[in-house]
């Protein structure tokens, strides 16, 4: 049998097309993004898409499911907070095709703003929640998942970590089997959901997680792996391989697959069969206080803690205080936070930000929450997507409401947060009259994630040619009758940009426009910046951009030639004229 | 059973750690390995550190491993060699690239480069220190610098026996850059003493 290395995204989407998933929409987002850039790859069999958020992508994936095909939809653990609306109704509709919504956490917050434990989600929605815990499983469970979603008429979370979503293990494929559509018909009752339709939705909403404990108490979802009776483990996902690691050969485990609602029956069972009963699981104490609330004494949390990733060697030290040895080089390294690239667009916008003392700048989720770094400093604040112009708008009625003056606020973000949820805060600045100038760094991409396109790239998933959203007729259709459109890169034209958004009479709006520079179906301008070292005295005014490639050494600057691609924002800082890019 | 190994792969985001681990993956399992591998992606590319585990054997469980459990490191950069050193068991074998990154903060003055990182590791491990960057240079592109730190892995994991690794670079890497990384992988081979 072929046995494929495959990341868990990876073999999610292998899962969707093996079960004959036929709509996919879903807004890139770390660790999730791999599930949606495979799907092109089975595009004669399914329909994919990146819809411009995740709360779009569930309604589309939901729609799916409501006209008779299996959908699915797929987002990073706070993109569920943005589609939680039609996931909770959905829950009480119920579905056409099986629909299933991934939601991959971030423990440990490898690029995420926040560690939400999401398997609450399943809670609140009161959902069923499947977790697998390697590539093989990400395949198999996805399958299973459909078929529950259609077993009991509920859409269904998949909840994966980072760990799980990116780590690479071996997979064996199997078939797609076509899942036709029964003819759609009208049903009212079904799937509006008016406020009686509601009333007579919860309590069938109740009685199906009943029934699913029922189920997962024999479900090939969970398993019970009997070795011995001293010790006996419960876990899911991936503390399960952390646990097979660091519990002894003797110890027994519960591995749950399908985890809420969870088998009580199953685990009394296998909890009465052992001494001492272990709950292994990442982040918050999820399983265990269910297993506790019902009366089964097991220890968790007490041992295991909630913050961060766990690992083997952690769960052996926490639980049975045996640290591995390690070794102290007695030499430090020092710290290498992620920073702008050379040639990033961003860079000469956040410069010149950080030339004005006076300027208050809410940022927002993506590349440029970078701008954010030292040496450049240039944010005040960055909470969520599309919070940028919004939190912008609050501080900028707080310091007038509390006399504050002499502060100019700006929002930003990038061009595919724009169209995540960033119009709506347009809206909002020109509806209430905001005294804030919301910039759109539009480098025409999604950067962050890994390059997806969006609804302003020109290009769609599956890499063909797409309408291309033009934001600045979006702002000035909005009221933005001074709409400043400028390149970055060029420092006088940016700060002039930013003066004539300051200073001007109607509402302005400013899009720093430059393509990023690692989009590969542009030709960029590539060159070299070289120091003339005679003409540097040192001044160090250079590395007041943040970029990698410029370096102070022996008092002088030098640019580093692997790194430098000529973007010229350090020669354009430079007082002496030091710097220059070599002619080709 | 033979007891798993786990190799850490470490450098700064770009510099390629990762086709290298294809490489090593793709080898394992031709020769049969169970293999797990993990990464990172999002917002540590962008010149951060970055690590890439892989673990291999029999039967393999957990993708990643905490501290002291690492059989191997294989540093792309010196300051990396010694910022995950404390994820090397004490007897680990480590290969490091005699190579120097700047952090912003260095580059920006804020800070200092270490000094002593190759000396502070050999000290306390099996080291094997190659000037890959130099290497690779000679041989025509400084992008083959991986592979030539896989050749010096190979022989430093005592590993030729495992399967052909040059047919699986072959394989592995595009055609057009084929040639240059198998003599890379010679030359790393070459460059260290077991």
């Amino acid at each position: 049998m072929d046995r494929h290395l495959l990341s868990g995204n990876e073999a999610i989407a292998r899962g969707a097309y093996e079960a004959g998933v036929k709509v996919c929409s879903a807004y890139p987002g770390t660790p999730s993004t791999e599930v949606f850039e495979e799907l092109p790859k089975y595009k004669d069999s399914l329909y994919c898409e990146w819809a411009p958020n995740e709360k779009v992508a569930t309604e589309v994936a939901y729609g799916a499911s409501i006209a008779g095909v299996r959908s699915l939809c797929a987002m990073k653990h706070v993109g569920v907070n943005v589609a939680a609306d039609p996931i909770f109704t959905a829950a009480y509709n119920g579905v056409g095709g099986g629909f299933v919504i991934v939601s991959a956490d971030d423990p440990s917050m490898h690029s995420s703003q926040n560690e939400q434990d999401n398997r609450y989600y399943a809670r609140s929605a009161k959902i069923p929640m499947i977790e697998p815990a390697d590539s093989q499983e990400c395949l198999d469970f996805i399958k299973a998942a459909y078929d529950i979603s259609e077993k009991f008429d509920v859409p269904v979370l998949y909840r994966t970590t980072t760990r799980v979503a990116h780590s690479k293990s071996l997979v064996t494929f199997g078939e797609r089997t076509e899942h036709e559509a029964a003819p759609y018909v009208r049903n009212t009752r079904k799937y509006i959901a008016a406020p009686a339709n509601a009333y007579m939705n919860h309590p069938k909403v109740e009685k199906n997680l009943e029934e699913l404990a029922a189920y997962g108490c024999t479900s090939p979802l969970n398993k019970v792996e009997m070795n011995g009776t001293k010790i006996g483990v419960i876990t899911a996902s991936i503390a399960y391989y952390y646990a097979k690691d660091a519990f002894p050969e003797d110890a027994s485990f519960l591995k749950l697959g399908l985890t809420y609602p969870l088998p009580m029956d199953l685990i009394r069972d296998f909890a009465s069969k052992v001494e001492k009963l272990y709950v292994i699981e990442e982040l918050e104490g999820f399983m265990e206080d269910q297993i506790k609330a019902a009366g089964i004494d097991c220890v968790g949390k007490e041992l295991t803690g909630k913050l961060y990733e766990l690992n083997p060697q952690l769960i052996r030290e926490r639980v049975f205080g045996d640290k591995a040895p390690t070794v102290d080089v007695g030499v430090k390294a020092v710290s290498r936070p992620p920073a702008l690239c050379p040639g990033c667009p961003h860079r000469g916008f956040f410069y010149t930000m950080s030339r004005h003392k006076d300027f208050v700048v809410a940022g927002d989720i993506g590349c440029y929450t970078l701008g954010g770094s030292a040496p450049l400093n240039a944010l005040d604040s960055v909470v969520c997507m599309g919070g940028g112009f919004t939190v912008a708008m609050g501080m900028a009625k707080a310091f007038e409401m509390s006399g504050v003056t002499g502060k100019k606020v700006f929002g930003v973000m990038g061009d595919s947060t724009f169209f995540h949820s960033g119009m709506t805060g347009a809206a909002e600045i020109i509806y209430n009259s905001g005294n804030v100038i919301p910039v759109v760094l539009d480098n025409s991409i999604t950067g962050m994630t890994g390059h997806q396109d969006n609804p302003g790239s020109g290009y769609n998933l599956k890499g063909e040619i797409a309408e291309s959203l033009k934001i600045e007729e979006i702002l000035k259709a909005y009221g933005y009758k001074n709409v400043i459109i400028v390149d970055p890169q060029d420092l006088a034209a940016m700060e002039r940009a930013v003066q004539d958004a300051v200073n001007s009479e109607v509402p302005a709006a400013i899009i720093a426009r430059r393509p990023c520079l690692l989009i590969k179906r542009i030709k960029h301008d590539i060159g070299k910046c070289v120091v003339d070292t005679d003409k540097c005295i040192g001044c160090k005014r250079c590395l007041g951009v943040g970029c990698p490639a410029v370096i102070v050494e022996n008092k002088k600057a030098r640019i580093d030639r692997d790194q430098c691609v000529g973007c010229t924002v350090c020669a354009q800082v430079c007082p002496m004229g030091a710097i220059s890019r070599e002619e080709k | 059973m033979m007891k798993s190994k786990s190799a850490l792969l470490v450098g700064v985001g770009g510099q390629g750690a990762i086709l290298t681990a294809k490489v090593l993956v793709n080898g394992l399992m031709k020769a049969g390995y169970d293999v797990k591998m993990s990464e990172v992606h999002g917002m540590s590319q962008r010149g951060g550190s970055v690590s890439t585990q892989v673990h291999w054997g029999e039967k393999v469980n957990s993708p990643v491993i905490g501290k002291g459990a690492a059989d191997i490191i294989v540093a792309f950069e010196k300051m990396e060699a010694v910022r995950y050193a404390d994820y090397l068991k004490p007897d680990g074998v480590v290969v490091i690239n005699d190579f120097e990154m700047a952090s912003s903060s260095i580059a920006a003055g804020l800070a200092q480069y270490p000094e002593g990182c190759l000396e502070a590791m050999e000290s306390h491990f099996r080291c094997h220190v190659l000037k890959a960057e130099e290497i690779a240079h000679s041989l025509g592109s400084a992008k083959c610098m991986n592979i030539v730190l896989f050749g010096s892995m190979v022989k430093a994991l005592h590993m030729e026996d495992v399967v052909d690794w040059e047919a699986v670079i072959a394989e592995t890497v595009p055609e057009k850059f084929r040639e240059l990384n198998l003599k890379a992988y010679r030359a790393g081979y070459n460059a260290v003493e077991r």
